[in-house]
């Protein structure tokens, strides 16, 4: 029975153009609403396999005010058990503040019975973008990790993950408990049902204070740069064009 | 960059479903050099076509939005993009089913096939529907699906085929250039487009555009949710989009519709979600599309687990999932009725906008008719842009009223139902002494009316039951009162001092007025000084524009009065329709309008002036000043309540001094306030009086609503070749009064009509008037003085003799009812003896 952490961050939906709050210091989702990365959407359906494969539970944490319950209750929808919410700013939080966070929940709650022996992050934050905080929360907890792991499965204490890139495939068995980052593409997160929905509605959700003030992230203001000029290459015509088109699309990472 | 011609005929900006069948249908009648443009790319430039769920329910209480809604599915079947699928509006309480019940009066009135049916019914049809939730449901078969889309790009094709149309997407409206409170040209990030005419077709965006050129189109986008789940086998296994009828969960304010092997839920039921037009993200900046906002999730949570207990096997498949969830714009105005027509503020600037997909085409046309030659084919009064006051046009107001609309959507709403918010806009001088006199409010126009007077509440012990006709159903009597008999017994008795404030008021001065409003009214102009000439006023083809009465004041100056309600709408008229050397001033907020009428009434007037008021001295149809103590008052003896006395027009800041000096002196002669439960309904009801908006509008001419002239003045005057073309032609409808011959439902209770119910022979067979129409209430109130019920309607020409026995269908029961008149004769006091002084 492995339980599993899964953490996720509110972030701007970022498939449109991106748009600054007006005084330049967040991404603003007004317009595109807000999500969770898709490397967490992939990290929370990991978590539910290996929670279904081995008898266990996905508990999901974030970190962040009221609004962020739209993604707990998000990742509970598609099989998440419960959530834990670090009712906190998150914009003040720099990636050390939020490891020490989440080191927190994890050692709070193994004091109190419940242990998770893995904790699943998105590789990468979709609006800081820090890659930071799966290696420092396992260097707090002193566990080994793993990052872009795109497929994991577990047996009988150990996580077997995998990371492909344009080189070749790593496979890495790895003893629990441990930290994976995951990277998105291995996995195609599941929607939600409608009953899935609703029993998320239902499911226990608890907030915590956080267990320190945060040093923040240095972070000052941000900037859209210009966009980048628009290239137009005409791959060809017809049947012809096929295998450059292919060979594009391979490319751009859309065969995976 | 796209590039645009510099010159066009036209300019329609929007290619949405509007502008692209206002495309098609101006072509169609000879239209050409149209260009149209659209921010976006195409055929889904991103407005709230895009994501529409595309069906149609045909059945409003509204004749005017069936009528074009009847007409749009005609279009769309003619553009092989309709598929019929069959609609329930099912009900979950007793409530909802008299609700339905009453639509089924609306269905026969407007002659649509519909049924009330059982839960077995429904089940047979939706398998996947839970009976046990549901006590009943409102059946249509004629309900159906369109790609709203599709029928766009065929019928701009269809205007490019036929050379008269350029589409330019992608390009951006930066502007409107206004020379001389007229277009003079559109301005686009891709150059600048000279034209006389340009339509906004905006949906969501068109208050925006419209702002560039000064005027305002009053919408609010606002948000109705929508989420799509799937895909679920029992769907998946039927072939086409569309395969089960569409459900309409009325109580819930949600509906069900089959998207393929997907189930879309849309809801009316969160609370109102309104967005400013400026604030809608550009096609860049949306995840989807500017009018797919993000889906904020606890506004639906009410709403899953509603639809989830309706549909329980079927979306609570857990194979099937939510893979597309929004916040979708739409636009929505205060009243709920579309915005058509040249804006008063610019010349040559239309508006269409406000239209869903069930409207567009069928708008459209009318547009189109309206911008070729004046007349469109259904009446759109109530869709008219002139139609709103100022205060009606601010951002607050319509975000209010809408707001207070939008949960009303699939709601239960009474024909007398009061909005209660942006209330106390517009005050009557006296309006201190009628909350003292503890009257109920009504508001028309903004404005704050006395339906009645609780301080006559004493008068319901002085007149009988079979007077009062007092209503024991709740639906009945909500939003009436028997006072409002009670009151009009009195003025009958005594008199009756009734605020008239909301009229409209404008003049028609300068050495050309005479020869203007000769040419707008049918009555005689050319009357002497001091004359009140009440007269129709005709469209081109003789029907309805509007009814109404003016005063010779002076050679070169005439007032005319109309009703609050369509009084912005008559003055654009007059403003258009003004020869050079006449000129229009509105004078509405400065005299305000107090009826004094009854047996007692000269009485009261004799008591206060000097001046002779006597029939002789003051004779039916004149005006003039006279003195009432201090006050000049320009006093006009015509009644529209059938009594002898007058309207008193007075400045606005002299009004309550006036109310109170004939208050007062009316007391001891037994003479009251009376509100307009009287003035509206009762008192010109017993009268046959027609109301423009019930019995008159632009489908009624002259002769079908016997007020025909044995001869018309010599004069030229719109609609005059017309009326003489219809003088040797039978009316296809003729305007009846009837009264209910006996009350009593099954149950036991009495019931009364409250206007819109269809008319059968006793034995329920259906009645058909010469344009194919079915006769409907018009109008329905109670007749004190004859302790009848009466009902006014368009009954076909067979029919339309007195003693005629027809039945009246309320709330699916057949009611006996009798023609008194079938013609403008009165039902009560037919010589008019009471307005003479006799």
């Amino acid at each position: 029975m492995t339980d599993v952490l899964v953490c996720v961050k509110r972030v701007p939906d970022a498939s449109g153009e991106v748009v600054l709050t007006p005084d330049g210091s967040r991404v603003d989702g007004r317009y595109a609403g807000y999500t969770m990365s898709a490397h967490e959407e992939c990290a929370v359906e990991i978590g539910v396999k290996v929670a279904e494969a081995t008898g266990g539970a996905v508990t999901v944490l974030t970190l962040g005010d009221e609004d962020s319950v739209e993604q707990l209750r998000a990742a509970l929808s598609v099989g998440a058990a419960e959530a834990v919410r670090v009712d906190a700013d998150a914009d003040a939080y720099g990636p050390a503040d939020v490891a020490r966070e989440i080191a927190a929940v994890v050692t709070t709650r193994a004091g109190a019975g419940k242990d998770y022996d893995l904790v699943l992050l998105g590789n990468d934050a979709a609006d800081t973008g820090d890659f930071q905080v799966g290696i420092r929360l396992a260097y707090a907890l002193d566990r080994p990790v793993v990052t872009g792991v795109q497929r994991l499965e577990v047996s009988e204490g150990t996580a077997t993950m995998q990371v492909d890139n344009p080189e070749g495939t790593e496979i890495y068995e790895v003893a629990l408990p441990a930290v994976a980052t995951v990277l998105e593409g291995g996995v195609s997160p599941r929607y939600p049902s409608i009953t899935g929905k609703i029993k998320a509605k239902k499911a226990p959700l608890e907030t915590v204070e956080p267990s320190a003030a945060p040093a923040g992230s240095g972070r000052q203001a941000l900037r859209v740069p210009p966009p980048p000029p628009t290239q137009v290459e005409i791959l060809g015509e017809g049947p012809a064009a096929a295998p450059r088109l292919v060979e594009v699309l391979t490319q751009l990472g859309a065969g995976r | 960059m796209a590039s645009v011609p510099e010159k066009a005929r036209c300019v329609i900006i929007g290619a949405g479903i509007v502008g692209n069948s206002l495309a098609y249908h101006l072509a169609e009648l000879g239209w050409t050099d149209i260009v149209q443009l659209d921010k976006g790319p195409l055929p889904n430039p991103g407005g709230s076509t895009g994501h529409a769920s595309n069906f149609i329910f045909p059945v409003d209480h509204s004749r005017e939005m069936t009528d074009i809604t009847l007409e749009s599915m005609r279009q769309y079947k003619e553009l092989g993009v309709f598929t019929e699928s069959g609609g329930f509006e099912v009900a979950r309480t007793e409530e909802r089913m008299e609700e339905l019940r009453r639509r089924m009066s609306s269905a026969k009135a407007w002659g649509i096939e519909a049924e009330l049916v059982d839960p077995d019914f429904v089940v047979e049809k939706v398998p996947f529907l839970d009976k046990d939730v549901i006590v009943g449901a409102f059946w249509t078969p004629s309900v159906g699906v369109v790609d709203s889309l599709r029928a766009g790009t065929i019928m701009r094709e269809r205007a490019q085929e036929k050379g008269a149309l350029t589409v330019v997407s992608n390009v951006e409206v930066t502007d409107l250039e206004v020379v001389d409170g007229r277009i003079a040209a559109v301005v686009t990030d891709a150059g600048r487009i000279e034209a006389e005419t340009v339509v906004v077709c905006c949906g969501v965006w068109s208050p925006k555009i419209a702002r560039m050129a000064g005027a305002r189109i009053p919408l609010t986008p606002a948000v109705h949710q929508m989420i799509s789940a799937g895909p679920y086998e029992v769907l998946a296994d039927r072939p086409g989009e569309i395969s089960f009828p569409i459900v309409r969960d009325m109580d819930t304010l949600c509906y069900e519709r089959q998207h393929g092997s997907d189930m879309e839920v849309g809801s009316y039921a969160h609370r109102p979600i309104l967005h400013d037009p400026e604030e809608i993200p550009s096609n860049e900046q949306a995840k989807l599309s500017p009018t797919e906002m993000p889906f904020t999730e606890e506004d639906f949570e009410l709403q899953l687990e509603q639809a989830l207990e309706l549909m329980p096997e079927l979306l609570g498949d857990e194979r099937g999932t939510v893979r597309y969830a929004i916040n979708g714009l739409l636009s929505q105005t205060a009243d709920g009725f579309p915005i058509l027509g040249e804006t008063p503020e610019v010349k040559g600037l239309w508006s269409a906008a406000a239209i869903w997909i069930k409207e567009g085409p069928g708008t459209a046309k009318l547009v189109a008719e309206w911008m070729t030659h004046g007349n469109p084919s259904i009446d759109i009064s109530h869709s008219d842009i002139c139609r709103f006051y100022p205060h009606q046009r601010t951002r607050d107001h319509v975000r209010a009223r809408t707001s207070e609309a939008f949960n009303k959507t699939y709601g239960i709403v009474h024909p007398g139902e009061q909005s209660e918010s942006v209330r106390g806009v517009r005050l009557a001088p006296m309006h201190a002494s009628q909350r003292d006199l503890g009257a109920v409010f009504y508001e028309a126009a903004g404005w704050e009316r006395p339906h009645w007077y609780a301080s006559n509440e004493n008068l319901l012990e002085k007149f009988s039951d079979d007077q009062l006709m007092r209503r024991e159903h709740e639906w009945d009597a909500r939003w009436w009162s028997p006072i409002i008999n009670a009151e009009h017994l009195q003025m009958r008795e005594a008199g009756a001092v009734i605020d008239l404030s909301a009229f409209a008021i404008f003049d028609i001065v300068g050495p050309k007025a005479l020869e203007a409003v000769q040419q707008i009214c049918v009555a005689q102009m050319d009357v002497k000084v001091g004359r009140v000439v009440y007269t129709p006023v005709l469209d081109s083809r003789g029907g309805f524009r509007s009814d109404l009465t003016v005063m010779r004041l002076a050679h070169d100056q005439f007032r005319v009065v109309t009703g609050g309600a369509h009084g912005m709408v008559d003055k654009k008229w007059f403003a258009d329709h003004l020869p050079q050397g006449a000129a229009l001033v509105d004078v509405t907020s400065a005299y305000t309008t107090i009826g004094l009428w009854g047996p007692k009434a000269r009485t009261v007037l004799e008591s206060l002036t000097r001046a002779d008021v006597s029939p002789q001295g003051f004779p039916f149809g004149t005006c003039r000043e006279i003195e009432v103590g201090d006050l000049g008052v320009l006093a006009s003896r015509i009644s529209y309540v059938g009594e002898y006395g007058w309207e008193l027009y007075v400045p606005m800041e002299a009004g309550a001094a006036l109310w109170e000096r004939l208050l007062k002196a009316g007391k001891e002669h037994g003479v009251i306030p009376a509100g307009i439960g009287v003035y509206a309904t009762t008192g010109r009801i017993e009268k046959a009086y027609r109301a423009f908006g019930a019995e008159l509008d632009a489908e009624r001419t002259l002769s079908e609503t016997g007020m025909r002239r044995k001869k018309y003045k010599d004069a030229d005057f719109i609609g005059k070749d017309a009326i003489l073309a219809q003088e040797g032609e039978e009316p296809k409808a003729v305007l009846c009064s009837l009264t209910v011959d006996d009350h009593t439902s099954a149950s036991g209770v009495k019931r009364y009509m409250l206007g819109g119910e269809p008319l059968f022979t006793r034995d329920g067979t259906q009645l058909t008037d010469g344009h194919g129409h079915h006769p409907y209430v018009t109008s329905a109130g109670s007749a004190p003085s004859l302790g009848k019920h009466m009902l006014m309607a368009f009954l076909p020409p067979e029919q339309a003799r007195v003693g005629t026995e027809l039945a009246v269908s309320f709330m699916e029961e057949l009611y006996p009812v009798t023609v008194v008149s079938a013609d403008a004769t009165a039902p009560f006091d037919p010589d008019n003896d009471r307005i003479k002084g006799k």
